[in-house]
């Protein structure tokens, strides 16, 4: 019986072909989508680790308090030894201390008076110490518009936007206002080296970027800073580990009583980043739920057709004496088998065009001008284990449940109006 | 031989609902089937032939009335009861074939014996010959679009004649097929009748058909108009 219908199936190719290509091109947007999805979330998320928060980020308990603010005031100190221990508890992580910073930049002429002066804020990192990533990670070289990376102590970066506003040229020197880490105020030259543009409206508005050294040294932060950036060495965030990591960091060295004891947050524990994470997690989720009901009604359109062409089958069977039970199983049975089938084809293609994509990237920089949220300017998407089978949950839900809901058509059908339409 | 009732008819009333009327198709049919009939029902388009037909293979129910055949009343069978029914002891023969397009002859025919659950050396032997029975033992593993009308037909007989059953029920067998084909399933159905002692009936308005049966039950709008039968010599005819 079993090969009875297994003939049928495989030789009456508008029962098995058409159906299986159906779930497979279903499927196959289905895992597209996801790894897609999961790619352009996961870049932005990158994105944001690597300019601000980290996959993880260590501040003072105070500063985390106030992170908003850039309290440099509440920044750790001991840096190198806290950095050193974190290197050594977690080898596989890179660390990197940063200093963010507000001041005035204001430019002199001959004379040393003001001829032009804007607000800025201000990122100290490690660029000059050899071996660094911090260049890479934040894309610098690329990013660059005028000029070069500052090659040795006293250069800075300004963003482009910022030094056509305040008409600062390559090689002019500019003064760098602010407060220092006990709250008085300073003034510090330094040389512009060159200008970048980044395409992330928040880091092209009014940026200045210099080593951290120079930083330390213009706001008497001896070996202090702000933040100190952990990655995962894989480059990718993953969220229970980060929060994993943090408790056990939190635990080990956060004391109560002390403002300026270390605290490990990750990078869904900051800000707005939570949600964010939170969201591409249930995304998926959403994808896989609407591809089933869509498909479900597709596959369900094209199982009310299949079983119209069937009524003559179906009809001859329960003639001779099948029963309706056993021919509506034996239809479920079949769409399984076709879910099943189309979803292996279809997740096999779903991961190719994935793969092309994580690859090669979509260049979408045309489209993201005047996007004020960090955005990665090419797509990529991301295989991760989920699209692996994620496919299959519509795949064979929306096979089998289209096969049911036009089944009970038949099964309740009266056999001999079976007939009727089948003598017509 | 044709003393042994093997479908009984009372008062049996058949109606189809159309819309808020309903439109009585049967009316009041009394009538007795004995074992090894060759009867046909007779009448023009819209007598009821089929309808009567379709409630004797348990394919539909009685409004009114009863239908016992081979013991089991139509009308209060379940419909796993029915199913049993026709798997167990009913074979079918339809005006237009109905074989399943993608199935092998052999297979066609193997079907009424795979819902038997009979063994595979088992079902080799049957369906071989009954497909002798109906000359078509060269074209085992043809496909039907392969076949003309005339073999379409002897295999749906085949089919039907598989596992011997008590009662073949024929609706319009003829009406695709030409003179000499429709001759040829005639004579191979009058001679499983005779040798399987099968019972046949055939819902038919073809002259063709009426020449071989043995009893005429003439149908018109619904009821029984006449009931003749016929006593021929085999001999005679062939
Ligand atoms: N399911 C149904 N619903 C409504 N009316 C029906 C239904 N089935 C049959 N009828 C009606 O019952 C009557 C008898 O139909 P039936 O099919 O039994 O005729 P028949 O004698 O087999 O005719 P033919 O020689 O054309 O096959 C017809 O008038 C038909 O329209
Ligand atoms: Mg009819």
């Amino acid at each position: 019986m079993i090969l009875f219908l297994i003939k049928g199936l495989w030789r009456d190719r508008s029962r098995s072909l058409m159906p299986v290509l159906v779930v497979a091109i279903g499927v196959m947007l289905t895992v597209w989508m996801h790894a897609y999805i999961t790619g352009f979330m996961g870049d932005t998320i990158e994105m944001n680790a690597k300019f601000s928060n980290g996959h993880v980020k260590v501040m003072s308990k105070a500063y985390a308090e106030n992170m908003d603010l850039l309290p440099i005031d509440l920044a750790l100190t001991d840096v190198s030894k806290l950095q050193a221990t974190l290197k050594m508890n977690n080898p596989d992580m890179e660390w990197a201390a940063r200093i963010q910073f507000g001041g005035l930049i204001d430019v002199p002429d001959e004379k040393g008076e003001t001829r032009s002066q804007g607000p800025s804020i201000g990122f100290g990192i490690d660029l000059l110490s050899p071996g660094s990533k911090e260049a890479e990670r934040m894309n610098i070289t690329n990013s660059i518009v005028r000029g070069k990376l500052p090659a040795q102590a006293g250069e800075v970066l300004l963003s482009e936007h910022f030094a056509r506003k305040l008409e600062a040229e390559i090689g002019e020197a500019v003064t760098l206002i602010s407060t220092d880490m006990n709250g008085s105020m300073i003034m510090y030259n330094f040389i512009v080296s060159g200008t970048v543009s980044f395409g992330v409206e928040i880091m092209d508005r009014g940026s200045v970027i210099a080593d951290i050294e120079d930083v330390r040294m213009a706001l008497n932060m001896h070996d202090a800073a702000g933040e100190i950036l952990g990655f995962f060495g894989e480059g990718f965030y993953e969220n229970g580990r980060a929060m994993q990591m943090a408790d056990a960091f939190n635990a080990a060295n956060t004391q109560s009583e002390d403002e300026f004891s270390p605290v490990m947050k990750s990078l869904s524990q900051q800000g707005s980043m939570g949600q964010y994470v939170m969201m591409a997690e249930v995304w998926s989720l959403y994808i896989s739920l609407i591809f089933v009901f869509a498909m479900s009604l597709v596959l369900w359109n094209a199982g009310l057709l299949g079983g119209l062409r069937r009524y003559g089958e179906i009809g001859i069977r329960l003639a001779m004496g099948e029963e309706k039970g056993h021919v509506y199983r034996s239809m479920i049975y079949e769409s399984v088998f076709i879910g099943i089938a189309g979803s292996i084809v279809g997740t096999a293609l779903g991961l190719f065009l994935a793969w092309l994509i994580q690859t090669y990237g979509i260049d979408i920089s045309g489209m993201m001008e005047g996007a004020s949220m960090m955005m990665p300017t090419v797509i990529r998407a991301r295989i991760t284990p989920v699209d692996f089978y994620i496919g299959f949950i519509p795949g064979l839900i929306s096979t089998v449940i289209g096969t049911m809901l036009s089944g009970i058509g038949i099964y309740k059908r009266q056999t001999a109006r079976l007939f009727k339409e089948l003598e017509a | 031989m044709e003393n042994q009732s093997i479908i009984t008819i009372e008062n049996l009333v058949k109606r189809f609902p159309m819309g808020k009327d309903s439109f009585t198709a049967l009316k009041n049919i009394n009538l007795k089937f004995g074992t090894g009939e060759f009867t046909g029902l007779i009448g023009p388009s819209g007598s009821g032939k089929t309808t009567l037909l379709n409630i004797l293979g348990s394919l539909d129910v009685p409004t009114e009335g009863k239908a016992y055949v081979l013991g089991k009343s139509i009308g209060s069978l379940t419909t796993k009861e029915a199913a049993h029914l026709r798997k167990e002891s009913l074979g079918f023969i339809f005006q237009s074939y109905n074989l399943l397009q993608v199935h092998t002859v052999f297979e066609n025919v193997e079907f009424p014996l795979l819902l038997l659950k009979y063994a595979k050396s088992v079902r080799h032997k049957m369906v071989m010959d009954a497909l002798e029975w109906v000359g078509l033992t060269e074209k085992v593993h043809s496909k039907p679009p392969q076949l003309s009308g005339g073999e379409c037909q002897r295999v749906a007989i085949a089919r039907a004649m598989v596992k011997k059953p008590s009662l073949v029920l024929a609706d319009e067998p003829t009406a695709n097929l030409d003179a000499a084909n429709s001759h040829h399933i005639l004579k191979t159905m009058e001679t499983l009748n005779r040798e399987l002692n099968t019972t046949f009936i055939f819902a038919t308005h073809d002259e063709k058909v009426i020449s071989y049966l043995r009893r005429k039950i003439y149908l018109l709008d619904g009821r029984v108009d006449k009931d003749e039968i016929i006593r021929i010599n085999q001999n005679e005819r062939s």
